[in-house]
């Protein structure tokens, strides 16, 4: 496999009143893992269910509960870290992490602190063709969600769901290499097809599957490469941890806002505190949630209820060599064997369901032309729509089949439109439509050239004016086109033409 | 005490497999007892219906010759345990009236052998303390006495209840639990006789946690052999704890034995510094028996011995703190009464600082402070290391003997409110035991002799971890040639 090549795409630039400024982000995206059951109970994770029921007694944290781990998430995690092309550890441990909530049942949320289930690995941010951000991913770790507090449905209690509690979460945690707000948004945009084609996690940001905390900070040019060569952090400026987002068009907001706060303190003379922010989008601004001083202890000690988590490279191997054909690599393939553009191949890669579609229409065809049907007529109707590709009224079959039926000259491109608005429609095999509805293309030269002559003979004075303009031969094929009910092969259709007119 | 109540398990079972008496006799005998004896505070719920009705179906299984192992024997239940449908508040006023809806392992596991169940033992809250006098129920008094003065003794702790109860024959055998000594150290002060297992053992599941990774359940009966038949009901692997070990349970009633040629038994050198003088003539009369029943007795060193009390008193807190953070008011037990415009806060604060006793309050304070960011190196992490050396330790001293012999306290039972005000002496109760739980190892308990006051005296045997049948064997043996029958004289 060949990859494709990439530049680095230059960093957001803010211009101060005084400098010019760069922006530093670092992100740390909580996933849900995919999986039916919590990561260390056997209560279902499925969505939109009546408020606490699903929550078992380990959810609850009744006396005396222990948690058990579900070997299945701990393979999800795996499988998202080879997918990030990054080192799995061997063996890693679960901690607690302490702290009250009346959404924390124990008390404490299981996570792992020290030592996380997967190392270092690298995200390829591509941003526009031949240009991706290589973003460093420090680790991945496995812990517990926590439940909801609703605060608005009485004037005086709070109440507690407990649905989400306990149901399993991948933090992947970048290194600060993000270097702009539209980064961060396509960051997250590729971890989640990542994650979809993995099927490690739904990628649903609505339902909360995916959401990001946003660690933002400004420096000057130049700190950040200084920031790069010596690993040390104080070339960096202080930074702020916007939580809990789950929009890409808020996450820009949020870091755009963000920045320029920071840059507008620094400016002032002042410096930028370190602490835990939220983002309001109806306002457009972060504000503070709590300081570095207010920040929690959490006394992270290794979880006595639970064994470290431990296996085999074999195992791992196991996991790897199930491992789908990722984003890059596809999107890399489709270049090099359809012959689509590297924008092209971005497009028919954004999903699996998209790419397979694409792959069954391409497969002994023309891949250029494939792409343009799949990409313009059959994903935009889709998209216009808001059809699932999985739904999609024309299959890849009947669309293959309309591509053949211009491929054999059996219908033109205009034609080819019709019949796939047919299919849409109404369906049919596209070939017995063509057939039942007489929409094959008419190459027989005989019938054209009566048709032409018709056409003539019907308007000897524009077949005057023809002769001594021949651009409007143009319009003699449009006519003859109208009157063939646009089957005659407009080739055919313009020699004839230009020849009877005498013109070249 | 009523003969019936105060019958060895093996005894029982006997008579009720020869149909000699029958469970509910026996059970009938036993809730009178508990009914009489209110000052002891042993039983903190007693349940008669149940009881009775367990008893009538052991009867049948008895009558019907297919009765499980444990058919008929009524048996009682630290307080530690959740039972379903009646209530477990590990004497805690946090929990208060907590009921659960689910049956720990161990205890299913003994209901399942076709145990009776007669009710719920007192205990030290949440099983932190060596005396049974920090529960909301009240403080447990030993049914033993110093020779000629009626003060009251405590029965130990944390399992003083089930070592009350079955010195005073109120049940045939009960379970406990022990994360720094609470099963050994309540049976040398009672006269009984109690097993810690090795750590994995016993499923956890459903035990109320102090420290999970000390934690673990045991039984204190009247006999070595009684501690074997009820282990072995109570063990197991259980796939809910994932802390719990996958190998089969022996047969350690099979493994009893008089006899120890051929064994080699360790006495650690450091277990005798600042002992005193009738302790150290009880553990050199149990070596003298040992040594009578055949084995080789040789000195060992255990050298970070010291070490071990402190760094329990760091890694117990430490886990007891988080594994107390549950106790919120929000979902079940106490919540305190809050005032008008109180928040979250306030409501933990106060629910928490009602419901939970002062020497709890302590530790979970403790173990916040070692856990704590600037302390968890200085603190915890040291005391993980001091817990790998004091591993280590064992296993370098099991190189070379079969199992070791070492008091089980420093001396016998003190009166109740005598530690009061000073909890590191209290701490220092379990000199002796913790050791094991640091190092998972199993002990047993047996009681030898009298101390000068009247009091029982135990020694503990301490074995190699999963070896539970090698120091039953060594305790029957030790038993045997004890002899110690003495009984608390009634005056309850």
């Amino acid at each position: 496999m060949t990859a494709l090549a990439y530049t680095e795409p230059a960093p957001k630039v803010i211009a101060g009143l005084k400098d010019d400024w760069e922006l530093v982000i670092g992100m740390e995206v909580h996933a849900q893992v995919a999986s039916k059951s919590k990561l260390f109970s056997g209560a279902s994770t499925a969505f939109g269910a009546e408020p606490n029921s699903n929550v078992s007694l380990v959810d609850a944290a009744m006396p005396g509960m222990l948690p058990v781990i579900n070997e299945f998430c701990v393979e999800q995690a795996v499988r998202t870290g080879l997918g990030l092309k990054a080192e799995i550890n061997l063996r890693s441990v679960f901690d607690r992490k302490n702290y009250f909530y009346p959404d924390l049942p124990q008390g404490y949320q299981i996570s792992q602190y020290k030592h996380p289930v997967v190392g270092e690995g690298e995200v390829l941010v591509d941003m526009e063709p031949g240009v991706g951000r290589r973003v460093r991913i420090e680790r991945i770790h496995l812990e517990q969600d926590a439940g909801k507090s609703i605060h608005d449905m009485d004037p005086a209690m709070s109440f507690v769901d407990l649905n989400r509690t306990g149901v399993a979460l991948m933090e992947i945690v970048s290194r600060p290499d993000i270097r702009g707000p539209e980064e961060a948004a396509e960051y997250v945009r590729k971890l989640r097809q990542i994650l979809r084609y993995l099927g490690t996690c739904d990628g649903n940001m609505q339902e909360g599957s995916l959401r990001a905390d946003v660690n933002v900070s400004v420096c000057r040019r130049g700190a950040y490469e200084k920031y790069r060569e010596t690993g040390d952090f104080s070339h960096l400026g202080t930074r702020c941890e916007i939580k809990n987002m789950n929009s890409m068009r808020f996450i820009q907001q949020a870091i755009e806002f963000e920045a320029r706060r920071q840059i507008a303190i620094i400016e002032d003379g002042g410096t930028v505190d370190q602490e835990t922010r939220l983002y309001d989008p109806v306002k457009g601004e972060t504000r503070s949630m709590r300081s570095k001083e207010e920040a929690h202890d959490y006394r992270y000690f290794p979880d006595p209820d639970l064994l470290p988590l431990e296996f085999s490279q074999a195992w791992v191997d196991g996991i790897g060599a199930s491992l789908p054909e990722l984003p890059d690599d596809k999107k890399a393939r489709f270049v090099k064997d359809y012959g689509v553009t590297e924008y092209d191949a971005s497009v028919l890669t954004a999903d699996v369901e998209h790419a397979d579609f694409f792959e069954a229409v391409a497969k002994g065809r023309d891949g250029k032309q494939a792409a343009n049907w799949v990409i313009n007529e059959l994903f935009g109707r889709l998209n216009k729509e808001s059809t699932p590709v999985s739904e999609s009224p024309v299959s890849a079959a009947q669309l293959g089949g309309v591509i053949d039926l211009i491929a054999k000259g059996d219908i033109s491109g205009k034609i080819a439109k019709d019949l796939f608005e047919i299919l849409w429609t109404e369906g049919g095999d596209p070939a017995e439509v063509v057939e039942a509805r007489g929409m094959k293309q008419v190459t027989d030269t005989g019938a054209i050239e009566a048709a032409v002559d018709e056409v003539l003979a019907a308007n000897p004075d524009k077949v005057e004016q023809a002769k001594a303009k021949p651009s409007m031969a143009g319009w003699f094929v449009g006519q003859v086109m109208k009157a063939t009910q646009g089957k005659a092969n407009p080739q055919a259709v313009q020699a004839l033409v230009k020849q009877k007119l005498g013109v070249e | 005490m009523d003969e019936l109540s105060s019958m060895t398990i093996a005894e029982a079972r006997d008579r009720l497999r020869a149909r000699d008496v029958t469970s509910r006799e026996i059970t009938e005998a036993c809730l009178s007892e508990i009914e009489s004896a209110s000052a002891l505070n042993a039983v903190v719920t007693s349940t008669p219906d149940k009881a009775l009705e367990m008893a009538d179906a052991a009867d049948a299984a008895l009558a019907a010759g297919d009765a499980p192992a444990l058919a008929g024997i009524p048996l009682g239940v630290k307080d530690v345990f959740c039972t379903e449908g009646v209530r477990s508040q590990a004497a805690s006023a946090i929990l208060e009236d907590f009921t659960p809806t689910y049956e720990s392992t161990v205890t299913a596991k003994l209901w399942d052998a076709g145990a009776v169940h007669l009710g719920k033992l007192n205990m030290d809250e949440f099983a932190m303390g060596s005396s049974t006098e920090h529960t909301c129920y009240g403080a447990c008094v030993s049914p033993w006495r110093r020779a000629g003065d009626t003060a009251p003794i405590t029965a130990g702790g944390s399992s003083g209840g089930s070592a009350a109860a079955v010195a005073a024959g109120l049940c045939l055998g009960a379970t406990g639990t022990d994360t720094g000594g609470s099963i050994r150290q309540p049976a040398a002060f009672t006269g009984t006789t109690g097993i810690k297992p090795t750590y994995g053992r016993c499923s956890r599941w459903g035990i109320i946690a102090y420290a999970s990774s000390l934690d673990q359940a045991g039984p204190i009966a009247r006999s070595v052999r009684d501690c074997a038949i009820l282990l072995g009901a109570m063990a197991g692997h259980d796939p809910k704890d994932s802390t719990s070990a996958d190998l089969a349970v022996p047969d350690f009633e099979a493994a009893l034995t008089e006899d120890l040629r051929g064994k080699r038994i360790g006495l650690p050198k450091e277990y005798g510094e600042g002992l005193g003088a009738e302790m150290q003539a009880t553990w050199d009369k149990g070596a003298e028996m040992l040594r009578d029943a055949g084995a080789e007795v040789v000195e060992i060193s255990l050298p970070h011995t010291k070490y071990a009390l402190p760094a329990y008193y760091i890694i117990a807190p430490a886990e007891a703190s988080s594994n107390l953070a549950r106790y919120d008011g929000v979902r079940y037990g106490y919540r305190a009464e809050l005032a008008q415009g109180d928040g979250i806060v306030e409501m933990y604060e106060r629910t928490r600082a009602e419901g939970f006793g002062k020497e709890v309050q302590r530790r979970v304070l403790v173990g916040a402070y070692v856990l704590s960011a600037g302390y968890y190196d200085a603190y915890y992490l040291r005391a993980q290391r001091v817990r790998t050396l004091i591993k280590r330790d064992f296993e370098a001293a099991f190189e070379g003997v079969d199992a070791i012999l070492a008091p089980a306290t420093p001396g016998p039972a003190f009166g109740l409110g005598e530690m009061e005000g000073d909890p590191v002496q209290m701490y220092l109760q379990d000199v002796f035991t913790v050791t094991l739980n640091l190092a998972g190892l199993p002990g047993l308990s047996v009681p030898v002799t009298l101390a000068s006051n009247g009091l029982p005296l135990g020694l503990q045997i301490i074995g190699k971890a999963w070896d539970e049948a090698g120091i039953l064997g060594v305790g029957h043996a030790l038993e045997a040639r004890a002899g110690f029958t003495a009984k608390p004289e009634r005056w309850w």
